[in-house]
């Protein structure tokens, strides 16, 4: 069984019905319980980090969350839900995240020429960086759908994609079971329900 | 680098698409799903459902068919029609779409925008105006294009950006129907006054068409059609391969 982390944001439908067309069990749940008897878990979300992070910390799951990944068991960050797998972010202030995956989280204004639109919204394409067991059904080269204004950055190790957006944007990471895309595979066709499959499929 | 989006947009009038849908070969589909499943298949890289029921039994249905289209089609979907409230977009958020496309509803509340991108975010909040040149001047117009509100276009859009619009649907009346292109000289006006994406709607006659717009407006960010594709007049294969042998970036 799934457990995807309900705390309260994003839109968890599509999530729910991305698993359920890949025929698994996912439920939509911040019982610690059913965390704990989960397979594996899905940390999604949308907005800003600042707002998420305190949702997540007064369902007084972090700490759940974190023992259960450093005790093995995968976890998947979808866009934001990704960044806040990272130790800090810098978006409006300086946020604290979970800190399973070294790096932070900063502006993409940064890193990206004049001219370009932020946020950085559609289907773009996917650079590999490193082997990753959740990309085993993918091409590189295959598009997938990005709706974000922040990226992780100090996370060179962890990073598995990129994709080009005037400058590389890291696209995906995974630190042994812990894993994070920062586009939407729920909202990417076919190539993002081949990814779930092979997250299911660890 | 980042791809021109195709976006199909269906109008749907108590749980129907308006009109049907003429495929070669193929019978009437008039199911909204059935036809969300098919235009995902062909390659279409977000869909728009346009709710055009007055009824409270069609919002209904309209929401039970959104619930049912999400459960099956994995592609960003952006919900319209009757976006009065915070409350509407709670509504179809639920039921599974991903954007929430509003219209008269700003005109009529212009704190809406605002008081959804705070909730939702701005890359939720979708702003859509129907704009038309009255005496030379780019002019909103609002209740389906019938009545003139007097304001300046591009102001209004700025406006609205800067409250939370994360992206805006530009409909020329003036070429809308027509089938001789999209409005060209208004989309290079707007996407030089704002910074988030710009989604053409209006004047789509055929392919060319398609690739005038991303050749003449590198800028804007996705053209939006209906009838071209539900009659089958532009095949989105077809387009998307022809836009690729033109040497615009997009999904295959």
């Amino acid at each position: 069984m799934i457990a995807i982390i309900d705390y309260g944001v994003g839109n968890l439908f599509s999530l729910r019905s991305s698993f359920a067309a890949l025929g698994a069990e996912a439920v939509a749940t911040g019982d610690p319980d059913v965390i704990k008897n989960a397979d594996k878990l899905v940390l999604p979300g949308v907005g800003a980090f600042s707002d998420a992070a305190k949702k997540l910390r007064a369902t007084g799951l972090c700490d759940l969350l974190i023992s259960e990944a450093k005790n093995g068991k995968p976890l998947l960050g979808i866009c934001l839900g990704m960044q806040l797998l990272f130790e800090k972010s810098y978006e409006y202030g300086e946020h604290e995240g979970l800190g399973l995956i070294k790096g932070s989280v900063k502006p993409i204004a940064d890193v990206i020429p004049e001219g370009y639109k932020i946020p950085h919204i559609g289907w773009n394409a996917l650079v590999f960086k490193k082997p990753t067991p959740i990309f085993r059904y993918i091409n590189e080269g295959d598009h997938v759908y990005f709706v974000h204004s922040y990226h992780a950055c100090g996370c060179d190790e962890a990073v598995t994609s990129v994709t080009e957006y005037g400058a590389y944007l890291t696209a995906s990471v995974q630190s042994e079971n812990v894993y994070g895309c920062q586009f939407h595979p729920e909202k990417s066709g076919a190539v993002g329900l081949n990814i779930l499959k092979a997250y299911l499929e660890l | 680098m980042i791809t021109k989006r195709i976006i199909p947009c269906l109008d749907v009038k108590d749980g129907r698409v308006v009109k049907g849908v003429n495929f070669k070969g193929l019978r009437e589909v008039d199911s909204p799903v059935s036809l969300a499943e098919y235009y995902s298949g062909a390659g279409a890289d977000e869909l728009v459902f346009y709710d055009i029921t007055a009824s409270a039994e069609g919002r209904r249905l309209f929401t039970d068919i959104l619930t049912e289209t999400a459960k099956k089609v994995f592609i960003p979907l952006t919900v319209g029609g009757g976006i009065n409230t915070v409350g509407d977009f709670d509504r179809v958020l639920k039921c599974g779409a991903d954007k929430v496309s509003v219209n008269s509803g700003a005109i009529r509340d212009p704190s809406l925008i605002g008081a959804a991108a705070k909730l939702y975010g701005d890359q939720c909040v979708v702003l859509s105006v129907d704009i038309k040149r009255v005496d030379g001047v780019f002019t909103v117009f609002a209740k389906g294009g019938r009545e003139n509100t007097g304001m300046e276009a591009i102001e209004w859009i700025k406006r609205c950006v800067g409250s939370g619009a994360g992206e805006v649907v530009v409909n020329s009346i003036d070429t809308d129907g027509v089938k001789k292109g999209f409005d060209t000289e208004l989309l290079q006006k707007v996407c030089g006054a704002v910074s988030v994406p710009v989604i053409a709607s209006g004047g789509a006659g055929g392919y060319d068409d398609f690739i005038t717009l991303f050749r003449e407006v590198p800028t804007v960010d996705a053209g939006l059609a209906a009838s071209v594709f539900h009659f089958g007049e532009v095949d989105i294969k077809a387009l998307k391969q022809k836009m690729k042998e033109n040497g615009i970036k997009v999904r295959i």
